[in-house]
């Protein structure tokens, strides 16, 4: 039985461990910081969860605290990487795309028209 | 929904004291008398502090239906995201680099601002895919590989799995 | 009683160095600090998870709680830089 567990436990470390390297591999090759924030964060959060379930698995007493481990980091991360992408537009460093498909840059400049509207209403009210 | 059935005070702030509670017992994993007194007293001052903004249903959320939705959301999702995973995968070992990215929008046909959230961090955690945005109902996605780009076609493609069960648990 | 250590244990420590390597590169890279950020991002998780196994590997039970925690903390400081990229702090 504990044969066992070691056995299942060592194939989730190390597909844990290959896909943080994609994830690194990943940061490294693609274009710009909105597909980095896809490869990297996101394989990197399944290989660490891979990763630390299967020491779950080679050392069962542990497990709780793993499982523990393992909700926060599916908690957190995409908040963090949602985050740094919505920080990251707003300052105005515009996606890397091959057929110009942005549908948010509309509502960024809607936006900010309304924003000059208003700010020219209240001038005007002010001048009155 | 959430506005008009508010839990009444005293009941949201029990309930957020025991979910501060048991967050305190699985982190610390001890049952010595200390550490479990020590956790109700700052699980107390944060309940004091945060019941308000923490939650709005109270115990009403809690329901069989519901943990078995829940269930199913959690498999159904590790499953996507595996596989997502895989896909992501293929794309940065392939030397070409086969994507095409892009940000693309829908509607959500989810009105409770939980189960945004949920949907928001679920699309962000399925590789390929996460969210820029939310504004109101509208989704604002970032997508590795773009195909399709009107907003009913990308509802189908990406939120479609997620929100069937969503819609079943919160509605 | 001394620490074994496995040649597949060696493998795996040696695959994350590697990602931890590639990591660093896009940090010292950049060109963006959000490029930057990521990175580091992308390293406390990987971290995270070299400090579980390695609390497996020395048998030390501790290396969780420390795992834990610098999750957290590298958790608090992407939402900070975050938000001042954003213009709000």
């Amino acid at each position: 039985m504990e044969q066992v567990l070691t056995y299942v436990g060592y194939i989730f470390v190390v597909i844990g461990a290959i896909f943080l390297f994609l994830g690194g591999l990943g940061i490294v090759r693609l274009p710009d910081i909105y597909c980095r924030l896809q490869a990297g964060t996101k394989a990197s959060t399944l290989g660490a969860m891979s990763l630390i379930l299967g020491v779950g698995f080679l050392q069962p007493q542990w497990m709780i605290k793993a499982l523990i481990i393992i909700v926060f980091i599916a908690l957190s991360n995409p908040l963090s990487s949602h985050a740094l992408a919505r920080g990251s537009y707003r300052h105005k460093i515009r996606p890397w795309t091959k057929e110009d498909i942005d549908a948010y840059a509309q509502y960024i400049k809607e936006q900010g028209e309304n924003e000059a509207a208003e700010e020219d209403k209240q001038q005007e009210k002010q001048e009155s | 929904m959430q506005s008009k059935s508010l839990a009444s005070k005293p009941v949201r702030f029990l309930y957020s004291w025991i979910v501060f509670f048991i967050v305190w017992l699985a982190f610390t994993s001890t049952l010595a008398l200390p550490e479990v007194i020590t956790g109700a007293v700052v699980a107390l001052i944060l309940a004091a502090f945060s019941y308000e903004t923490f939650t709005g249903w109270g115990f009403k959320g809690i329901k069989l239906s519901n943990l078995w939705w829940s269930f199913v959301y959690v498999i159904n999702f590790l499953w996507l995201m595996v596989k997502a995973n895989f896909n992501v995968a293929r794309i940065v070992v392939t030397p070409s680099l086969p994507i095409n990215p892009g940000i693309v929008e829908f509607e959500t046909k989810l009105t409770n601002e939980y189960a945004k959230m949920v949907l928001a961090n679920s699309i962000t955690l399925t590789p390929g895919t996460f969210t820029v945005d939310v504004v109101d109902n509208r989704y604002y996605i970032h997508w590795l590989d773009v195909t399709v780009t009107d907003p009913e076609e990308v509802y189908k493609e990406i939120a479609e799995p997620f929100e069937r069960i969503l819609l079943k648990i919160f509605n | 009683m001394g620490i074994t250590i496995h040649l597949i244990d060696y493998i795996v420590l040696g695959i994350i160095s590697v990602a931890l390597l590639l990591d660093f590169y896009r940090f010292t890279r950049g060109p963006l600090a959000s490029d930057r950020v990521m990175a580091t991002d992308t390293m406390t998780v990987s971290t995270t998870a070299l400090l579980v196994f390695l609390g497996y590997l020395f048998d030390r039970y501790i290396y969780l709680d420390i795992a834990l925690i610098y999750a957290v903390l590298g958790f608090i400081g992407v939402i900070v830089i975050a938000r001042y990229l954003e213009g709000g702090v």
